[in-house]
């Protein structure tokens, strides 16, 4: 396949013919379930990954609705049947964050919209390896599985932390197979970390340097070096676990010599790296979204992409900071606690990067934009309340409360899940070639941000006051506190069932999307929506990915169409 | 960039790769940030070892007599040649040399069989089935009652513990209870499957409490010289496997000159050993059957110059894999 030097009078703009695209290019189940396509294994992961949010909610709501009616202890609500109800809790919660964070907000923006994007956004027609990309989807399947087996044999109420000595010897739930299943779902993460780096490395187009790429692609390149460099540690750390567990071997037994912290340290080397591989490609979806959004080009491109790498690197050093209270000595504490502060200082390079993106932009609020301030405000939000857990004295008040709750909660679901919202909302026309709803998109996100907020902003005053986190009652005074915050759980969840009505709707009647909705340059939106097989005719060269002008607004598709002679204009000789 | 149109009739060139040559370097490039990810694995075991070999330097002192030098010797050279004969199959490969490259994965094939019956003899000598109180209790794997499988429901607990538990729950064990039934009809047994609660035991063997106000850390090299032990194992180990003398007045201590709570850690060695050498040896077990997989390719004429990257990633693999066992063998078997 040669690479031309000039577009292609033609290419652009032209509607793919129906049933040429890559849904209806093979047909049948299997086509699927053996295919190589990275756009058929993002969606198939879509469809699981969702899923698995839903069975995490379940579990979210549940515990929510039990704290709602435990105010003033659980005697004086259930009578005898109180112990049964705390085991349930603590199978509720543990089971919350387990699937959320290994089956959802781990895999969800690499594997769904990376997946997708990231081929199309290098101009080229594939991951580096196919075949290892759908091995990663089974990997996950088999690690899902693995948890379903969780649910039917004695469920887990370790906490998502599987702290040791608890875990190890004195749990009576599946902890082996939970460990296993997240063992199995962190090769999936391993294998999509290898594929996106061999990728980005070897398959960008000419005239793609490395600092013209989209600033997703630096977002997705700094979490697979995360992904590859920390999960084998936590791979370890759960064998080590169930070694302890089934042969007795006593690494985190004091009686045998162990050491439960040691856990806390493996545990957490591998775990605080992770937080950052759910935030940064929320972080790259956003800074694509409010650039294409404001119609201006990104404010300052190597900031942003540097400090995604900045992140990654900082996040490796920092693992003590959820250790404060654990027993480590001063010195390590102190040096934690200042390492941590370093992290905010590329998250926040980047927020203001984004402001001043917006500011005199063109800016237009359709729903992946109002996702993306939104993000912004929450994500400031969560990241601010971060300093008071990373500065040591502060954390001792707050360890273990709900501020930490409201505080990673602001940034998964606040952060992450807004992103991830954002960017389906954005590239859903690319995938399915239908608009959703823009009303029904800006009503959903209105009750996502209330409940959202109303659900997790309470809760920091409840932890500055004092609420532990995974306790199952409460004196009656931390009431309100409760009541409001699974209100709001209440409301998140109407938003988010319209969310995906709204979904569900476009796909079965929604009105046909023209290429470019968004009048956006990344070189994903130089192909058809949605694309054809091979994703290009023509691979396409780089292009600037904030240079908007060669797009123009055609009010009768509701799109822009690409003036090829502007953009031979524009782009600079060579 | 040129056109090379003869590229487009190589079979193996993927659909999304220009030419035969990026295709290559892509699967390189892979290949290395795996190996990046199995090296980080194998690190956390590598840091399990070292926080226990500096908290505990006398366990280790004292257990690691047990491992044989002699065989893990000979593992090392037997990996390393299983290495060169890799490395020159993968030029063979490049060479389109296709029997020689047959006869040098076997050849590795075979050194890491080699490997393996090796580490089968070195595990069969440390599988004892032992009690508990037992002195030759300290390098079993399966330590009789300590192991999980051999408690009631699985659920691990200290051995005191679970002895104290029994008693508390009514005493009953398994062996006596139909004499029981027999015996006593009216007295309600305790269910023979509860499992024990947590109950503190005095006999738990704690460590002996330090005083912070006033303990001192060790003047600097008292730990380092070891003293003069008169146990069992106190002839240093080389000169005892091997006969080659060593420092004189340098040995080891016997089991009954560590302190006491320093006897329940001792198998902590032993896991971290079968941890470590375990995983290594699935390792290479894995790196066997890929290495057989290409080896039957390369007798169907698979590979030659233009196509030799499964050859090379193989390699790749296996060199890993013997990179570890060069870690592993010193910090085992070797430093004292």
């Amino acid at each position: 396949m040669s690479v031309i030097s000039q577009p292609v009078p033609g290419v652009y703009g032209e509607k793919p013919p129906h049933g040429d695209n890559y849904i209806n290019h093979s047909k049948g189940i299997f086509s699927w379930l053996f295919t190589l396509d990275h756009k058929r294994i993002g969606l198939m992961y879509m469809v699981t990954v969702l899923a698995a949010f839903f069975l995490g909610g379940i579990f979210a709501i549940a515990l929510r609705t039990m704290l709602l009616f435990n105010s003033g202890g659980l005697a004086a609500n259930l009578g005898g049947k109180s112990e049964f109800v705390a085991n349930t809790y603590n199978q509720m919660f543990t089971l919350h964050g387990a699937v959320m964070v290994f089956l959802f907000i781990i895999p969800a923006i690499p594997a769904i919209l990376g997946n997708f994007v990231l081929p199309l956004m290098l101009g080229a027609k594939d991951v580096a390896f196919p075949r290892l990309n759908l091995g990663s989807w089974y990997c996950y399947m088999g690690g899902a599985v693995f948890f379903v087996v969780v649910l039917g044999t004695g469920g887990l109420d370790t906490g998502w932390t599987f702290y040791t000595p608890f875990s190890t010897s004195y749990a009576h739930g599946a902890v082996t197979a939970a460990t296993a299943g997240a063992f199995i779902l962190g090769f999936s993460s391993i294998l999509t970390g290898v594929n996106f780096i061999a990728t980005i490395h070897m398959l960008r187009p000419k005239n793609m340097g490395f600092f013209k790429m989209p600033l997703f692609l630096w977002a997705l390149y700094a979490t697979s070096i995360i992904q590859i460099l920390a999960t084998p540690v936590l791979a370890i750390t759960l064998l080590l676990l169930i070694a302890e567990r089934t042969l007795g071997v006593g690494i985190f037994d004091p009686a045998l010599g162990g050491d439960p912290v040691l856990y806390q340290h493996f545990f957490w080397f591998y775990s605080h790296p992770a937080v950052y591989i759910m935030i940064l490609p929320g972080l790259g979806v956003v800074s694509e979204i409010i650039a294409s959004f404001s119609r201006k080009h990104i404010f300052g491109y190597k900031f942003i992409a540097l400090s995604s790498v900045a992140i990654a690197i900082f996040g490796f050093v920092v693992w003590g900071h959820h250790m404060f209270t654990s027993g480590q000595s001063d010195l390590l504490n102190a040096m934690f606690s200042l390492l941590t502060m370093s992290v905010a200082i590329p998250s926040a390079i980047k927020v203001f990067n984004w402001l001043a993106t917006m500011y005199r932009g063109s800016i237009r609020l359709d729903t992946p934009m109002l996702y993306a301030i939104g993000f912004i405000w929450l994500f400031t939000i969560g990241g601010l309340t971060g300093l008071f857990l990373g500065a040591l004295a502060t954390d001792i008040h707050f360890h273990d409360t709900y501020f930490i709750v409201a505080h990673f909660h602001y940034v998964m679901v606040g952060s992450t899940l807004f992103a991830f919202l954002g960017g389906m909302y954005y590239w859903w026309p690319k995938m399915f070639g239908k608009m959703y709803d823009e009303k029904l998109g800006k009503i959903a996100w209105l009750l996502t941000f209330v409940g959202f907020n109303l659900t997790f902003f309470i809760q920091f005053v409840a932890g500055s006051q004092g609420m532990p986190r995974r306790y199952v009652d409460y004196p009656p005074e931390f009431a309100p506190y409760h009541h409001i915050s699974t209100l709001g759980s209440y409301v998140l969840t109407i938003g988010l069932f319209l969310i995906l009505f709204n979904w569900v709707q476009s796909l079965v009647k929604g009105r046909r999307a023209p290429q470019n909705p968004w009048g956006s340059n990344s070189l994903e939106w130089h192909a058809a929506s949605p694309p054809i097989h091979e994703n290009f005719k023509v691979t396409p060269e780089g292009v600037d990915p904030y240079d908007y002008r060669a797009w123009k607004y055609n009010p009768e598709t509701d799109g822009y169409d690409y003036d090829e002679k502007l953009a031979k204009e524009l782009a600079p000789a060579h | 960039m040129s056109d090379a149109h003869h590229d487009n009739h190589n079979p193996h060139l993927a659909h999304h790769f220009d030419t035969p040559q990026q295709q290559f370097d892509t699967a390189k490039m892979g290949m290395w940030v795996f190996l990046a990810t199995e090296i980080l694995m194998f690190g956390g075991l590598f840091c399990a070892y070292a926080i226990y070999r500096g908290n505990h330097p006398e366990v280790f002192e004292f257990a690691h007599q047990a491992l044989d030098t002699k065989w893990g010797a000979i593992n090392t050279v037997v990996l390393l040649l299983s290495s060169f004969t890799m490395a020159w199959g993968v030029r063979a490969a490049q060479l389109g040399q296709k029997s020689l490259l047959v006869i040098l994965l076997a050849l590795t094939l075979l050194g890491g069989v080699g490997f393996m019956v090796i580490k089968t003899i070195e595990y069969a000598g440390k599988w004892k089935h032992v009690s508990y109180d037992s002195p030759d209790a300290w390098y079993s794997l399966f330590i009789g009652e300590r192991n999980a499988f051999y408690q009631k429901g699985g659920t691990l607990v200290n051995p005191e513990q679970a002895k104290a538990a029994k008693e508390y729950v009514g005493g009953h064990h398994g062996s006596d209870h139909d004499a029981d039934h027999a015996e006593d009809q009216h007295t309600p047994d305790a269910p023979d499957t509860a499992v024990p609660t947590l109950v503190p035991v005095a006999a738990y063997a704690m460590p002996p409490a330090i005083d912070r106000a006033t303990a001192r850390p060790a003047p600097i090299g008292s730990l380092g010289t070891a003293p003069a032990y008169t146990g069992e194992y106190a002839a240093p180990v080389l000169e005892r496997q091997l006969g080659i003398p060593e420092n004189p007045g340098h040995s080891y201590p016997g089991f009954d000159e560590l302190h006491a709570q320093d006897k329940s850690r001792v198998h902590i060695f032993f896991q971290i050993y079968f941890l470590m050498t375990g995983l290594h040896g699935i390792h290479v077990v894995i790196g066997m059957g890929l290495i057989f997989w290409i080896m039957v390719r390369a007798a169907f004429g698979a590979f030659g110059p233009s196509y030799y990257t499964p050859v090379d990633l193989v390699g790749l693999y296996w060199h890993l894999v013997d990179l570890i066992w060069i870690f592993l063998f010193p910090l085992l078997y070797l430093i004292h």
